[in-house]
């Protein structure tokens, strides 16, 4: 029987930041695997219903970069994130330059945001910290709206559904 | 939409440690200036700075209760901000949870291949 863990924690600690928090149980080697091999990170960096990732490359090395993509399985849409590693101290801690790229949605290309990510373990329980920091408020504020509005309403129902259901007391 | 996004306004607001703080206590009930200022031990006029800009994201209001200003709180705004935070964090948590389930493989079975990490 394992402990509980709490569900994510996202909080705005300054203008233009997000700070998201979570426990896994599982040591901090094996965190930082799960979210630096493209294999593992295919698997749980999902799309809400309708989108797959259909890209996923990552040169996990300082100067090296990324790509996710994901690609709407009707519409044939598509949008992704990419960036450079900045700094790599495994399994501790990833800094990466993300750049959000509307795809074939619409819009502009973001302005590039700075994401701290780091592992933590004590005790056989990891905690994950991201720390996403946009060049100013109105870019944070924007991408944190698309978020909310890039057809993920099913999913949040979905979502809200299972919160009642799981995580009230 | 199943909820509204909140305005600028109300980030900014919400941005600052000592305009979080003044909310906590306004959701214990309505203060005046005064009887704000003295538990932040900052001055009257730089608490009354903190509440415009509360007042302005719609997050409290001033009521009229004779010669007293008493602020309050606004609860449907704060909700409102809430609401958008617990979505982003059920969005984040339904990723942790395949997450959960990608370490709870890897710890059953170590020999997954490790693709190709350098």
């Amino acid at each position: 029987m394992t402990t509980l863990i709490a569900p994510a924690d996202v909080t705005l600690p300054d203008d233009r930041s997000v700070l998201v928090t979570r426990d896994f149980h599982a040591s901090a080697p094996l965190v930082f695997r799960a979210y630096t091999d493209p294999d593992l990170l295919v698997r749980w960096l999902v799309g809400s219903d309708g989108w797959e990732m259909t890209r996923c490359d990552v040169d996990l090395r300082v100067g090296g970069s990324y790509r996710w993509e994901w690609t709407h399985v009707d519409s044939k849409a598509y949008f992704g994130f990419f960036g450079d590693f900045l700094e790599i101290d495994a399994p501790h801690r990833i800094v990466n330059s993300e750049t959000f790229d509307p795809g074939t949605l619409g819009g502009d290309m973001g302005k590039p945001a700075q994401s701290e990510v780091t592992f933590v373990e004590k005790n056989g329980v990891t905690t994950l910290t991201t720390r996403i920091t946009y060049p100013d408020q109105a870019s944070r504020d924007m991408a944190l709206s698309t978020g909310m509005t890039d057809g993920m309403e099913q999913s949040y129902q979905r979502l809200d559904t299972f919160i009642e259901g799981d995580l009230q007391p | 939409m199943p909820f509204d996004i909140p305005q600028d306004a109300t980030f900014t607001a919400l941005a600052d440690p000592t305009r979080r703080a003044i909310l906590a206590r306004l959701a214990e009930g309505q203060a005046t200036v005064a009887e704000l200022a003295d538990p932040f031990q900052i001055s009257q006029p730089a608490i009354s700075r903190h509440l415009r800009v509360l007042e302005k994201a719609g997050l409290i209001s001033t009521r009229i209760d004779a010669q007293r200003r008493p602020r309050q709180l606004n609860p449907q705004a704060l909700a409102q901000v809430a609401t958008w935070l617990t979505h982003l964090a059920a969005r984040y948590e339904a990723q942790y949870q395949r997450l959960d389930a990608v370490l709870e493989d890897l710890q059953s079975d170590p020999t997954i291949p490790e693709g190709d990490m350098k």
